[in-house]
């Protein structure tokens, strides 16, 4: 499995070895087969094949400065470095890096919690502390403030808000990235920068002012390669006194349409937290002759959907809502909602949730007294990590493809019936049907989800797999719908689809990586974008 | 609000216990130093307890029950047949749904003190 980073020799990357002993000490340094095989993607559809992106080593930095003499190393020798945080990533490519035989800079250890103000609702952390470690810091000191997290708690802040990972809270605190303020970064040349306030040497607002003064990098390092973020801001949510949930279901089709611009209105008014989607039809899947029409070549027929959900006596659709802040708020937000909607849409029901008094008790947080089914995952709507979601999880695992499409009922099932028919041809479970609902994880757009299962064992079907996402990226795009993150070995070929003017943007991300690191030791092909001695090799 | 499974009083001093007894014999302490590697790493998947939005048991414990069908415990701490060795291997391959753990997350030498844990008498 050995693997030596391109252009290198086996001497010469001994060499590099010795020195990133000498910087980090012997035992944080790995390049056993054994200490390494957890480096691998374990979601991959490329698992032990020649695609496969295997590491040459990595090394586990404690501190700043030794992630900047890691950084010199790898200058003096060329060797292409790959940090993570907490290397979790799970069907995004994990730990493993865009290039074979790269060095992964394991940030795991820098795992210190430095500041968290609940007055002014911020974190400052370093790249490897968890959604975990900053939830139970602040438990143990009662602080009176929220994290927005991910499904599984084991990822970090800085990991996931720099893939643009989301959350289940409000709109603000659901994007991540949109969420963090002030990044320390060691650039290529091991340098250490921070942005926005933190340049400022007496900075007071590094987590409550992003800019700065003058442009503002801190973009370049979301799914880029400009540098090795080593610490971040986060803004946080006051704790609120209250939560509410509610569910509105309308009975027909087409009454998505006015469902969505009205939980829009909502939403962007911060009225509500994440609206959660569902289509009840979904439970008539299992019936042969609902399928073949929710399946349907072309699109499905809405009359026919129609004359099903009456049959059935069920809902087209339904949305969950969910609502933060104090206890008369959030039932004034919910009596708005109820009645706007009903109003607006003829057949619309509205049914109660819970109303609950934050904090809630440890029986609450089991979610088993909602009064109807719901769709809510109880721990990360209030911002309490765990692992309960890897329930979800089959097999060996999966790969995650989230096409970006339009907050309208319209362009749902426009990406129905486009992505149905697109995916049809690879016999896999049907992601997009007449039930697929929209997520509303991101703040302002909607995604559908593509996750189709992968094998360790079975090459055939993960080949099988990797046509499929292909196609579902290039189909996708034709359409207007770009994928907000992919899987390491697919990065380019979403890149490839932002194309705007002859690749106006990729030429520019390759202007500034050549001049920022000429070497292009940073994570070469992160986010599509290769430095120049790559470039030219292939 | 429930706290998460972890009990962390002390937790960076036990921590730092564990490279330095874990596999030394001395096996009150590195059992000890096991418990607060186990909860920190181990318990969010595996412990007793109900699992999240009505699952009976957190996700590594309910694959458990799958596998072994009520022969064996699907709870690692009533476990006193996981030796440091068969542990690494699960820890570092992973299996099935069960990613793979690195160094940095997880020591061999709190492998060795979390099975030295799961090993006690209880």
């Amino acid at each position: 499995m050995a693997v030596l980073p391109p252009g290198l020799t086996a001497e010469q990357f001994a060499a590099a070895v010795r020195m990133f002993e000498d910087a980090v000490g012997k035992e944080w340094v790995f390049t056993s087969d054994e200490d390494l095989t957890p480096y691998r993607d374990s979601f991959s559809t490329v698992w032990g094949t020649p695609d496969e992106r295997l590491a040459a080593g990595a090394v586990a930095p404690s501190s700043v400065e030794q992630v900047q003499a890691v950084v010199r190393i790898a200058n003096r020798y060329r060797v292409p470095l790959f940090p993570i945080s907490t290397g979790k990533n799970f069907g995004y490519g994990g730990p493993s890096a865009n290039l074979a035989g790269s060095v992964i800079v394991d940030l795991k250890r820098m795992n210190r919690v430095l500041e968290v103000d609940e007055n002014r609702h911020f974190a400052l952390v370093e790249a490897g502390v968890s959604y975990f470690d900053l939830y139970r810091y602040i438990q143990e000191r009662g602080l009176k403030v929220w994290i927005d997290c991910p499904d599984p708690g084991w990822g970090s802040p800085v990991g996931n808000s720099l893939e643009r990972g989301i959350g289940y809270t409000l709109p603000y605190f659901r994007d991540h990235f949109g969420a963090s303020c002030g990044m320390e970064v060691v650039l290529a040349n091991g340098e250490v920068m921070r942005t926005g306030m933190g340049a400022l040497p007496a900075a007071k607002t590094w987590q409550e002012y992003r800019y700065g003064f003058g442009p503002d990098p801190a973009g370049l390092f979301a799914q880029g390669n400009f540098g090795i973020v080593t610490k971040m801001g986060f803004r946080l949510m006051p704790q609120p006194e209250h939560y509410r949930t509610g569910k509105i279901t309308v009975l027909r089709r087409r009454d998505l349409i006015p469902l969505v611009k009205t939980v829009n209105y909502l939403s962007d008014s911060f009225l509500i937290g994440e609206p959660v989607y569902a289509s009840p039809l979904t439970a008539l899947l299992g019936n042969g002759e609902f399928l073949e029409a929710a399946t349907r070549q072309g699109g499905a027929v809405d009359a026919e959907m129609d004359r099903f959900a009456s049959d059935h006596r069920l809902p087209a659709w339904q949305v969950e809502l969910q609502f933060y802040g104090p206890e008369k708020t959030c039932l004034a937000n919910w009596e708005y909602a109820k009645e706007r909607l009903m109003r607006e849409i003829p057949g619309a029901a509205a049914f109660e949730g819970e109303s609950l008094r934050i904090p809630i008790t440890p029986k609450q947080l089991e979610n088993l007294d909602a009064p109807y089914p719901t769709g809510i995952r109880r721990n990360t709507a209030l911002g309490i990590p765990s692992l309960g979601i890897w329930k979800i999880v089959s097999g060996d695992g999966h790969v995650g493809l989230f096409p970006i499409i339009p907050r309208s009922g319209e362009a749902v099932f426009e990406a129905q019936r486009v992505l149905g028919d697109a995916t049809r041809e690879f016999n896999l479970p049907p992601f997009f049907s007449a039930v697929t609902a929209p997520l509303h994880w991101h703040s302002f757009a909607f995604q559908m989800v593509f996750a189709p299962s992968i094998s360790r064992s079975d090459p055939a079907h993960n080949a099988l797999v990797e046509q499929a996402v292909l196609k579902v990226i290039r189909v996708a795009a034709e359409h207007g719908w770009g994928d907000y993150r992919a899987p390491t070995v697919y990065q380019d070929a979403v890149a490839d689809t932002f194309s705007f003017n002859n690749h106006v943007l990729r030429h520019f991300h390759e202007t500034l990586k050549d001049a920022a690191d000429p070497n292009g030791i940073l994570a070469p092909g992160r986010g599509g974008v290769w430095p120049k001695r790559f470039r030219s090799a292939g | 609000m429930k706290r998460l499974p972890f009990t962390v009083i002390a937790a960076a001093g036990l921590l730092a216990l564990v490279n330095a007894v874990a596999g030394d014999g001395d096996g009150e302490l590195s059992a000890a130093a096991g418990k607060v590697v186990y909860e920190r790493v181990c318990a969010p998947c595996h412990s007793r307890g109900a699992g999240t939005d009505g699952a009976s048991m957190l996700p590594g414990a309910a694959a458990l029950a799958a596998k072994y069908q009520g022969k064996v415990s699907p709870f690692l701490e009533d476990r006193s047949d996981l030796t440091a060795d068969a542990l690494k291997v699960f820890v570092r391959r992973g299996v099935g749904a069960m990613p793979m753990f690195r160094q940095t997350e997880i020591s061999d030498a709190e492998i060795e003190a979390v099975a030295a844990y799961l090993n006690a008498p209880k």
